[in-house]
């Protein structure tokens, strides 16, 4: 011990940093590249969505115009709409049905449990569009069925969106939810119980203000997915249930328009303030 | 006397312990099925049993009028053999793995900085890696395809230098989905990895040094062996989207570049094949899972 605790390897180390610094400096530099790489994109769509000229090529001066137009638009209006209810419901939804699976997984013993944990995981694993067709398939046979037997009439839309959110979100949170529940100090709830609190207090009182930031965390990720979902949302919405990214999409498909550069700058905007809150929120609870 | 007693009480204890344990299991048993059922009941109803329900129409056949008729078939399974298809699948696969190599060689130097940089500047980094990765993948796809674009900024600047006379084709060619990919799944990879590195004891490293090991061996010898599980956390992570992406080969691909995904859309939306739809998609989750489990496996066979 003593021995390799003496500074003789110092002097080793110290030149072969300063031949490193050649390589340090290429790292950093494939840091900048990077960064650029990342940024440039967004930060060039958001600068254009300030251009008056409607092509995309030149500088043409500032303007307002194709944020107040798009403020305007109806479509535009009804799609963030959509989104927003569709996001809210499914986040409610999937945050409670993947907080109760976490506590299942955590602190309960039943016999399937094993298979019920991979099952769970499917949806994380699957790729979207396998997904979004099984749902459109089980959707399409089921409203048939319906029809055929009760004379029920129903159709692709919102419900069909927001049922379907909530089976790809709520594995995210009860993964979520389950990281912060398997680093969770059970003396906390023995003392609760020592203290004369019964089961429901216990959880009410300790288990669940404890669980919280883990909760947040799954329930902002569970909006962001619903919100920014294209795939699965595409194949299982009706005719007039559009959503923003849907409405997006058909305007890209349809031909650029600078319309669609305020738009995307307005949502990237929003999930940038929304990560933020969301790190902001955790850290304040951290400390 | 005393000796029944004793038996008796005996066997009041045992029955009153197992009354308990059964009481316990019992309330047990309820509560997990209280806290697993409405999770279980929405993994069985909207996604197990819809994907039972496509396996199915896999081995069915096309009905009139794009409707499915109930007899079993392994003709979608065999029409997959096609040159026509097995080239949707082969560029699939292909342009994944250059997707995950891409990633890898940019992401792992990159995990190394921010794990080797000083400790207040590691989640400002991370936070600004993650920034663009929590917008819109559609709203990114399509600011690539702004810059990619015969009029768009990259060509304007270049023609401008005088580089070049000519725009340059570069939306709606392979390039530009993988472009696209590593820019939405590059994340994936730095994270992992950067998790690994952070994790690494790097007076390792200086023992290596010691015993005369250059930088080179250092890094190849000792710091990637050690962080390889993040490597192929990464790798897994940015292959399975990578592989069966939509969104990236239908914009920035524009029908000329068509993976696995695309083929689906078209045989549900387009032709209204589904029983063939069905049998793709299954072959692409074929791929997926097995992807998953060989990671699983290596991982398994490094613990050893």
């Amino acid at each position: 011990m003593t021995v390799g605790q003496t500074t003789a390897p110092r002097p080793a180390i110290r030149p072969t940093r300063r031949r490193l610094s050649a390589g340090w400096a290429a790292l950093w530099l494939n840091v900048l590249v990077t960064f650029v790489f990342l940024y440039a994109p967004i930060v060039v769509m958001s600068v254009f969505s300030f251009n008056a000229s409607r092509q995309m090529q030149v500088w043409m001066g500032f303007t307002l115009d194709w944020y107040v137009r798009m403020f305007h638009d109806e479509r535009v209006r009804v799609a963030a709409e959509n989104s927003l209810i569709i996001a809210l419901v499914s986040t409610l939804v999937s945050t409670v049905i993947g907080t109760l699976t976490a506590l299942a997984l955590e602190r309960t013993r039943f016999r399937v449990k094993s298979l019920y944990e991979g099952a769970m995981y499917l949806p994380i694993i699957v790729p979207e569009i396998v997904m979004a067709i099984a749902l459109l398939v089980f959707f399409n046979l089921t409203f048939q069925w319906l029809g055929q037997l009760f004379g029920l009439r129903l159709n692709f839309g919102l419900g069909t969106i927001t049922i379907a959110h909530i089976a790809f979100s709520f594995p995210f949170v009860a993964v979520v939810v389950r990281a912060r529940l398997a680093d969770f100090d059970r003396t906390l709830e023995q003392a609760a119980q020592d203290l004369g609190a019964n089961d429901w207090q216990t959880f009410r009182y300790v288990t669940l203000p404890l669980l919280m930031p883990g909760i947040i965390a799954g329930a902002l990720l569970a909006f962001t997915l619903s919100i920014d979902d294209f795939v699965i949302t595409f194949f299982n919405a009706g005719v007039g249930s559009t959503t923003l990214p849907l409405e997006i999409y058909g305007r890209v498909r349809r031909g650029i328009t600078p319309d669609v550069n305020a738009l995307s700058t307005v949502l990237l905007l929003a999930s940038m303030l929304l990560v933020l809150g969301s790190l902001a929120l955790q850290r304040r609870r951290s400390t | 006397m005393a000796i029944v007693e004793q038996i008796q009480a005996g066997e009041r204890t045992a029955s009153w312990r197992e009354r308990l344990g059964d009481a316990i299991r019992q309330r047990e048993g309820l509560r997990a099925l209280l806290l697993a059922g409405p999770g279980g009941l929405w993994l069985l109803l909207f996604f197990l049993l819809p994907t039972a329900i496509v396996f199915a129409y896999s081995f069915a056949r096309r009905g009139p009028y794009g409707t499915v008729a109930w007899t079993f078939t392994l003709e979608n399974y065999v029409r997959f053999f096609d040159w026509l298809y097995i080239r949707v699948f082969l560029v699939s696969v292909w342009l994944a793995l250059l997707t995950t190599l891409i990633c890898l060689l940019i992401g792992y130097p990159f995990a190394f900085v921010i794990a080797r940089s000083p400790r207040r500047w590691r989640n400002a980094l991370l936070v600004l890696v993650l920034i663009p990765f929590w917008t819109n993948f559609l709203v990114r796809t399509y600011a690539i395809m702004l810059l990619l674009r015969s009029d768009g900024l990259i060509n304007n600047l270049l023609q401008r230098l005088g580089l070049i006379d000519q725009p340059l084709t570069m939306l709606f060619t392979p390039f530009a989905v993988v472009l696209g990919l590593v820019y939405g799944y590059l994340p994936f990879m730095i994270l992992p990895i950067y998790a690994s590195i952070e994790k690494f004891d790097f007076t390792l490293i200086e023992a290596a040094q010691d015993l005369g090991a250059n930088a080179w061996h250092a890094f190849w010898r000792v710091l990637l062996p050690l962080t390889l599980p993040g490597v192929l956390a990464g790798s897994i992570l940015v292959f399975i989207p990578s592989v069966g992406a939509f969104v990236t080969p239908d914009l920035l691909g524009g029908g000329k570049v068509v993976m696995i995904a695309n083929l689906i859309n078209q045989q549900f939306l387009t032709v209204r094949h589904w029983p063939f739809g069905s049998a793709v998609s299954f072959v692409l989750m074929a791929i997926v899972l097995a992807a998953t489990m060989l990671y699983f496996r290596i991982g398994e066979t490094r613990r050893i």
